[in-house]
């Protein structure tokens, strides 16, 4: 009997896309990545850098004009004492979040096409981190005094409270701060060493030698080098999970109505992540149009899984805000109730931030809803200008947290209207100057994307690779 | 060059990472022991073609991460138990309120365990090392980009430069060169 062999051919849909498209060779990437640190300066980049850097400069400048001059310039009052500088500083580390996701979590759940984004994500991370940390930096008021957070002997015999959450998060942030640092480090030593290797000056030679530590690539050194990027992505993940817990924690613990709820942790995590993404992409697109020949390693796929995790974490962030209302109801609390149906959601301004809320609901429930069409994460202007919903619904979120629960509480001979100062709004478009200014001469001077870790994404670097004969 | 320069060791270009893979197993058969591979990235599977096992870098880093507690508890519960009493909330200071004292346990836990990791890796790695002789073989920046190395030190005992040459051009290395220190 003749055996018929029956082959039945993979569905075209489960074939995996390759992560680096037209099957391009190891030294491509090498060339296509180190060029653009290579290339003299483009015009663009001067034409960018400038006004960015200006207004990280007005912002430098209001900083200094708020502590020569105190906390009063600021719009805050007795009743709210928290207001832009904490939602800035909530806005700020949660976009640091994407890239300790990408880095770390995205790398212990194997997900390959994290290699050609987590370098440009982690350096947010850290730039965004930088500008958080400037506010409640400031807030303290006199800032010579700030170093009484930390638990220094002194002469007074004065320790902080360990019990109280806003010392937590002075842990919290500063190690993840100083743990996003060594991580990214790590990563970039051997594309250091490619850049060293490809120096023609000698400052280039010199300077990217003396960071590259003497990286020679022996299977013997990366053994090691593997196991350290999995331990720090390990010890990452808890980390970045536990950040924007503690910072929930500043609200959850206190019996403010609307910032006294158990959801909260959970709830800023998924914020943190959804708002994250949304900066990446807003950074990663305009630096594909700028340089089209990254196309092969920031593929349609990346943009597409990008959305999917926004509209992802958008609904949980959309669950909780919906359970937040659904709580205040079921748990018959008068102020929680006053919090959520007047101030919040109420109608036609009855609480003084109806607008913000109705905001936040748009920009962060609904317009993500958009990505579940395939055609809408296809196309990168519907994903730009969705995630710009995204970059402000986010800052609203933490905004109507903050104002809403402190103009309006028990009290009411206590309640006071809150608007900002200039000083308050031009600090904050400043830390905008800060982070871009920063990302810029990131890429100006270090490699954007890991090449040796989209190497290894290569079909080349599998061990069982045998190129296909041409036919 | 007149002055006399010491041999580090021999050097073979491969072309890829699967002949590379081969010609490790070789070189760990005939029993080589100072030798090393040098790639762009690291190539998974190579360590058992090498004959090295676990990386066991994780062992400081657990010590690392444990000091990091220990820290944290004495550094918390020191001053909250006796040196500095803050009575929070009405509730007692002593060891009944630990779970309070747990998210810095933790986030100093994370730091020194970063620390180490990174500290340890570049211990075991010997870097920095701004100087090594492979570096003077001028293919080997090649090893940033796309080229696969394969070096063997003089120091090891089964080194000769005449039968090492053969076996590494034998195995299908290419450019084997002679690597001075």
């Amino acid at each position: 009997m003749p055996e018929t062999i029956v082959t039945l051919a993979t569905p075209k849909e489960l074939v995996p896309v390759p992560l680096v498209t037209r099957e391009r060779k190891l030294n491509w990437i090498t060339e296509n990545v180190s060029s653009i640190v290579e290339a003299p300066t483009p015009l663009w980049w001067w034409v960018a850098f400038i006004p960015c850097a200006t207004l990280a400069l007005i912002g430098l400048l209001c900083i200094g004009y708020q502590i020569s001059n105190g906390v009063g310039v600021w719009g805050e009052n007795k009743t709210v004492g928290w207001a832009w500088d904490i939602t800035n500083f909530v806005f700020w580390i949660g976009i640091g979040h994407a890239g300790t996701l990408i880095s770390a979590i995205l790398f212990l759940s194997r997900q390959k096409w994290r290699t050609s984004i987590n370098r440009a994500a982690e350096a947010m991370t850290l730039f965004a981190v930088i500008c958080a940390g400037i506010f409640p930096g400031i807030h303290v008021g006199r800032v010579w005094m700030a170093w009484y957070l930390a638990p220094l002997p002194n002469s007074y015999g004065i320790w902080p409270n360990f019990r109280s959450p806003l010392l937590w998060d002075v842990f919290a942030v500063s190690t993840y701060f100083t743990v996003s640092v060594l991580f990214w480090y790590t990563g970039l030593v051997p594309d250091l060493g490619t850049l060293r290797d490809r120096a023609k000056s000698r400052i280039k030679k010199y300077f990217y030698g003396a960071f590259a530590l003497g990286w020679r690539g022996g299977n013997r050194q990366w053994r090691h080098y593997e196991m350290a990027y999995l331990i720090l992505a390990g010890i990452s993940t808890p980390l970045v999970l536990s950040v924007h817990s503690v910072v929930s924690f500043d609200f959850a613990t206190s019996i403010l109505p609307g910032w006294h709820t158990t959801i909260f942790p959970p709830y800023f995590v998924a914020g943190a992540i959804f708002g994250g993404f949304g900066m990446v992409l807003t950074i990663m697109l305009p630096a594909r149009l700028l340089y089209p020949q990254l196309d092969d390693m920031l593929t349609r796929q990346h943009v597409d899984k990008m959305a999917k995790i926004i509209l992802l974490t958008g609904s949980i962030v959309g669950y909780a805000y919906l359970m937040e209302l659904f709580i205040a109801y079921y748990g018959t609390n008068k102020y929680e109730m006053f919090t959520f149906f007047h101030q919040r959601a109420g109608w036609n301004n009855g609480g003084w931030y109806n607008t913000y809320y109705y905001c936040m609901m748009t920009c962060n429930v609904l317009s993500p809803q958009v990505f579940w069409s395939k055609r809408a994460r296809g196309n990168y202007i519907v994903v730009f200008i969705i995630c710009m919903f995204v970059n402000a619904g986010m800052w609203y979120e933490r905004f109507v947290i903050i104002a809403t629960s402190l103009t309006q509480d028990f009290l009411p001979s206590s309640w006071r209207h809150y608007h900002p100062s200039w000083v308050e709004v031009w600090t904050f478009i400043g830390t905008f100057g800060i982070f871009l200014s920063l990302f810029l001469l990131f890429m100006r001077f270090l490699p954007m994307i890991a090449m040796s870790e989209v190497k290894l994404v290569t079909p080349e670097a599998d061990p069982h690779h045998h190129p296909e004969p041409k036919h | 060059m007149a002055e006399y320069r010491k041999v580090y060791g021999l050097g073979a270009e491969f072309d890829g990472v699967a002949s590379l893979m081969k010609a490790a197993e070789k070189i760990r058969d005939e029993g080589f022991s100072k030798w090393d591979v040098h790639t762009p990235f690291p190539v998974h599977g190579m360590d058992k073609a090498m004959g090295l096992g676990k990386s066991w870098l994780s062992a400081p880093v657990f010590i690392g991460g444990a000091a990091g507690t220990l820290t944290a508890v004495l550094l918390e519960c020191i001053p909250s138990f006796s040196l500095y009493k803050v009575i929070v909330h009405g509730k007692p200071f002593d060891w009944r309120t630990i779970p309070a004292f747990f998210p810095i346990m933790f986030e100093l836990t994370i730091l020194c365990a970063a620390f180490t990791t990174v500290f340890s890796l570049m211990i075991f790695c010997g870097l920095p090392k701004w100087y090594h002789p492979v570096f003077n073989w001028e293919r080997f920046s090649r090893m940033t980009d796309d080229g696969f190395f394969l070096v063997i030190e003089a120091g090891d005992p089964k080194f000769s430069e005449s039968k090492t040459r053969a076996l590494l051009e034998g195995i299908g290395g290419a450019h084997v060169t002679l690597i001075h220190d």
